[in-house]
């Protein structure tokens, strides 16, 4: 069996106004307090397109590797429906502004982040179109960016092995990049259904279902695999596919029929007859006289792009020389990569080491709290200090992170005041550390023998016999230099 | 002269007002307005008064008395469209129309009557009932009516006003107001000023603002202007014109207003003469005085001739297709729940939106919705809706052919025949006398095309007959300037009516032209 999947994304504009009225975007202001005559479909108000509105499409569109069509149309698609006032949607079923496109996106196999595979998706189109009322009237969410879907379930590895997950935390990553939409499915920013037929090869598509209340990436890869599995299910019992919208239940994991929608529904598009074609220019075809704020000029667009999410991850491994999975985490975390730089900016240390003390050790507490990196008690200058002492050995590594322990409660203190307090800097006076080694060496005789009869394995102990001595406070390379030099000369 | 008389302290704006509001008064049986706006207006004149006692009025429409078909939204006072579906509507915002006319000082008297949703020929289908065309009352028309039995007749003889825009063509005719607003989606501004001795003007699609009209057919309506003379028109075009950002479908390019010259010479001119404007139906009288027109031109030494709008018979069934389409479209909106009527209906959302739709419209409006979307379901688009579309650009085309080869202006008349007696219009249904009404006046919507009629003689039986003149895209300043020359040589007669006769005062003395 072959399953065919699509995916259709909803991606609200991050713009001040709306589309194509001038109220303003404001994610959980109090229900209807933004709405414009035009919005309340009062009669007589007309659309105005939105100029910021279309530069997002079209640079949404470049990024995706579209063709953007020059010259795109807008339709009516009608319906009867409480959140859609005028009774249709203005759209853009004809031509869209954006068509023929790519993602590309890496899968990890077997959940392993050291094994990944780039895979592209063919985008059909781009359109642009009115959002129904619904995420006006039904917010009540509160406005702290504490967001468990985001911060949880991605966990430290932030790879998925669904190729749709993948695909769509791809697509969140570039729209977050470009500014052109803030992506996050849990405010409502980013919808997707799912489009799900099976069939065998040789024959024809199957007929296909559409999946919908699909709330975050991991239950998009649920839904899409247990849509595939009852349709195949169903085929092999000798029953049919019907064409209709299911409902994903996360619940359950399950999709089940939504009220019927009326069999076929038809949307009797009609021209939009008060939007103009929307015309863009590149450099070649735009007049002379015409006026810059009245046009959208697709190339100058495209020389502002910012670099993409996958340009990006490729910088980072070759100015930092991280492995390719940590450029990953990196950018999946809000905020991670520019800590990461501030860091390597103000340490010695190498970028190598300083990504595991971000990855596994800062992250990790960041999680653990159900934090952002911009909550973080520890800054990049913070941990770069510490970092430094660490560097300059004058503390050993477990002590450091017992600092970071301690600066995590965001009391204030340097790195350096901690050390001293606690006092886990470790020895400098090479004397001190040799008399140290001195009295375990005369303590532990038996050791000694077998040292010296070559069980080199036996030395660990004696070192961590001197680090007991030392409360951690020596440096394991030179204790064990210190020792060798005394029993093995 | 009216502004002048203004100007000059002859007479006050709160006079003229009261002037007017009283007539409207003495003339309540035609049913021409909906809401008069008395409170309002005074306080309007008011403050004009104020600005002219302290010599600085805002331009020529300081002072004058206007009125706004109620199709037009006007904050705070209430917008019907003559139909249940919005009775009690009060709109929070002014059409931009009305606001600019307002921002010029002109003194708001009130919403006029129309067919319900502009739907109609006649101004006979609303909820506040039809409108009486004001010349049933004349000495004219009285004098030459058969006399049957006795004034019971007269009551039963009276005239449609034709439509939709029937209340201001009426209210202009009959004096109580100097200009009055209407839209012309397919005739409903030229249609009732012909019937009702008036001036109509038709601008091109897209030079004037559509936003707070509420929409018939968004690719066909304008505002549309009328006047009892043309330079009256030209100076309330220039007032309105011009670009709209609340309206994508205005054009871009700066609107200048001009001073309407007084042509003396017309033999630069070439009028033609459509020959498929003689249409079955057209009454004798009118196209003798059609003929006399072109002669008029000719003798004047303008160059005549007659030319060919080969398509001309398929814009009535284009029209029907397009404009049922987005009526259906349009209406869409009107489902009880944020404005305007809602059924007591209940049981669910579906049954509420039916039950409110059912009461909020009548026939008329229900029948287009119904054809709307039977054109525009997915097995007939391609059929209707998309063959309509193509028929309307030939439509255009043959314009724009006949404007190419040299032609400058198109002469044509504006209706089939005089006003007919209510009685006798409404043996027909709405939907047949709109086919028959709007075939000369319907073209120059689906084209686009500014037209405008003007009142050339009376009929036989003493009613008003006007002529059309159609321009060329964007050119109103030649169109104005040849109906204004046109009006001058016809010297159209006065209305005589009582009412008007009882309220007689300078102002209405001569009344070719107001403004200047």
């Amino acid at each position: 069996w072959i399953p065919v999947v699509g995916l259709e994304i909803h991606a609200q504009i991050s713009s001040n106004s709306k589309l194509f009225s001038g109220s303003q975007v404001q994610f959980a202001a109090p229900p209807n307090s933004l709405v414009s005559f035009f919005d309340a479909s009062l009669p007589g108000t007309l659309p105005v397109l939105n100029r910021r509105c279309v530069e997002a499409a079209v640079m949404t569109g470049l990024a995706l590797n579209c063709s953007i069509n020059k010259k795109s149309l807008f339709d009516r698609k009608h319906y009867f429906y409480a959140d859609l006032p005028a009774g249709y949607q203005i759209t853009q079923q004809r031509v869209p502004i954006a068509v023929n496109g790519s993602l590309s996106y890496s899968l990890c196999i077997d959940n392993k982040m050291s094994q990944m595979v780039t895979k592209t998706v063919r985008i059909k189109q781009i359109q642009l179109e009115q959002d129904s009322g619904k995420s006006l009237h039904d917010d009540t969410r509160s406005q702290t960016l504490v967001d468990l879907n985001r911060a949880g379930k991605l966990g430290l590895f932030s790879c998925f092995s669904s190729p749709f997950s993948a695909a769509v935390r791809e697509l969140q990553l570039i729209l977050q990049t470009l500014g052109s939409s803030q992506a996050v499915m849990a405010e409502g920013q980013l919808r997707v259904d799912a489009n799900v037929s099976v069939h065998q090869p040789g024959e024809l598509y199957g007929v296909r279902t559409e999946v919908k209340n699909i709330n975050s990436l991991r239950f998009l890869a649920k839904a899409v695999d247990y849509e595939i599995q009852r349709q195949i299910e169903e085929l092999e019992n000798g029953g049919t596919i019907l064409n209709e919208t299911r409902a994903f239940d996360s619940k359950l994991g399950c999709t089940l029929p939504m009220r019927d929608k009326e069999g076929k529904q038809d949307y009797r598009f009609m021209p939009e007859p008060n939007l103009p074609p929307l015309i863009l220019y590149d450099a070649k075809s735009l007049p002379a006289n015409m006026n810059h704020q009245q046009v959208v000029n697709i190339d100058w667009i495209h020389e502002r792009l910012p670099d993409l999410p996958s340009v990006k991850r490729a910088k980072l491994v070759e100015w930092y020389g991280i492995l390719p999975e940590h450029s990953f985490t990196l950018l999946n975390e809000d905020g991670l990569t520019e800590f990461f730089e501030n860091v390597v900016k103000q340490t010695q240390m190498k970028p190598k080491r300083v990504i595991g003390w971000i990855l596994n050790d800062l992250l990790s507490y960041l999680k653990q709290h159900s934090l952002t990196v911009k909550e973080s008690p520890v800054s990049s200058f913070l941990l770069a200090d510490l970092l430094n002492l660490l560097e300059k050995k004058e503390i050993s590594s477990t002590a450091a992170k017992q600092v970071l322990a301690e600066l995590w409660k965001g009391e204030g203190k340097t790195p350096l005041e901690i050390v001293k307090e606690k006092k886990l800097g470790l020895i400098q006076d090479q004397k001190e550390l040799e008399q140290i080694c001195q009295a375990v060496i005369d303590g532990r005789e038996n050791e000694v023998i077998a040292i010296k009869a070559g069980n080199r394995k036996v030395l660990n102990k004696l070192i961590g016999l001197v680090q007991r001595e030392t409360q951690g406070r020596s440096n394991p390379v030179l204790v064990k230099q210190l020792l060798e030099k005394k029993l093995l000369e | 002269q009216v502004s002048a008389a203004l100007r000059e302290g002859r007479v006050t704006p709160t006079e003229l007002c009261q002037r007017c509001l009283s007539l409207l008064k003495s003339t309540k049986f035609l049913n021409a307005y909906i809401t008069v706006a008395e409170e309002t207006a005074l306080k309007q004149a008011e403050e004009s008064e104020e600005r002219y006692r302290r010599g600085q009025p805002l331009g020529v429409l300081d002072g004058i008395p206007v009125a706004v078909k109620d199709n037009f939204n006007t904050a705070g006072i209430e917008t019907t469209c003559a139909s249940n579906m919005l009775k009690g509507y009060i709109s929070p915002y002014n059409a931009t129309v009305v606001q600019k006319l307002l921002d010029q000082g002109a003194v708001l008297l009130g919403k006029t009557n129309l067919d319900e949703f502009a739907m109609g020929s006649g101004s006979t289908d609303g909820v506040f009932g039809p409108v009486r065309n004001p010349w049933s009352y004349s000495r004219q028309y009285k004098e030459k009516s058969v006399p049957e039995s006795h004034s019971e007749d007269e009551e039963s003889n009276w005239v449609i006003t034709g439509g939709s825009s029937g209340g201001s063509a009426a209210a202009v005719s009959s004096f109580t107001c100097f200009a009055a607003l209407g839209s012309d989606t397919g005739g409903s501004t030229r249609n009732p000023a012909a019937h009702c001795g008036v001036v109509g003007l038709k601008p091109t699609y897209g030079l004037i603002s559509r936003h707070g009209l509420i929409p018939l057919v968004n690719s066909m309506d304008v505002p549309g202007i009328l006047t009892r003379c043309v330079d009256d028109a030209a100076v309330v075009l220039g007032s309105l014109a011009g670009h709209d950002p609340k309206d994508s479908t205005t054009i871009q390019d700066n609107f200048e207003p001009f001073e309407l010259p007084s042509l003396t010479n017309v033999s630069k001119l070439s009028i033609g003469i459509p020959k498929e404007y003689h249409a079955p139906g057209l009454s004798s009288e009118i196209l003798s005085l059609w003929s006399k027109a072109a002669e008029l031109f000719k003798n004047a030494g303008a160059r005549v001739i007659e030319v060919s709008l080969p398509h001309t018979c398929y814009s009535i069934v284009c029209y029907h297709v397009l404009c049922t389409a987005e009526v259906a479209s349009n209406m869409a909106r009107f489902d009880g729940l944020e404005y305007g009527h809602r059924s007591d209906m209940n049981k669910s959302t579906e049954s509420m939106y039916a039950a409110t739709r059912r009461e909020g419209f009548n026939d008329v409006v229900r029948g287009r919705i119904l054809s709307g979307n039977y054109f525009l379901l997915k097995q007939n688009y391609e059929n209707y809706f998309i063959k309509a579309q193509k028929v309307r650009r030939l439509i255009a085309n043959d314009f724009v052919k006949v404007f190419e080869s040299g032609v400058d202006i198109l002469l044509t008349p504006t209706t089939l025949t005089d006003a007919v007696p209510y009685v006798e219009f409404i043996k027909e249904d709405n939907r047949t006398r709109s086919a028959q009404d709007d075939i000369l006046t319907q073209a120059a919507n689906m084209a686009g095309l500014p037209a405008i009629n003007v009142p050339a003689a009376l009929s036989e039986r003493g009613l008003p007959l006007g002529l059309q003149f159609i321009g060329r895209s964007f050119q109103e300043r030649q169109l104005l300037s040849v109906a204004k020359w046109f009006e001058k040589q016809v010297k159209f007669p006065m209305i005589q009516l009582e009412e008007v006769k009882r309220h007689d005062h300078d102002v209405f003395q001569h009344q070719k032209s107001s403004f200047s």
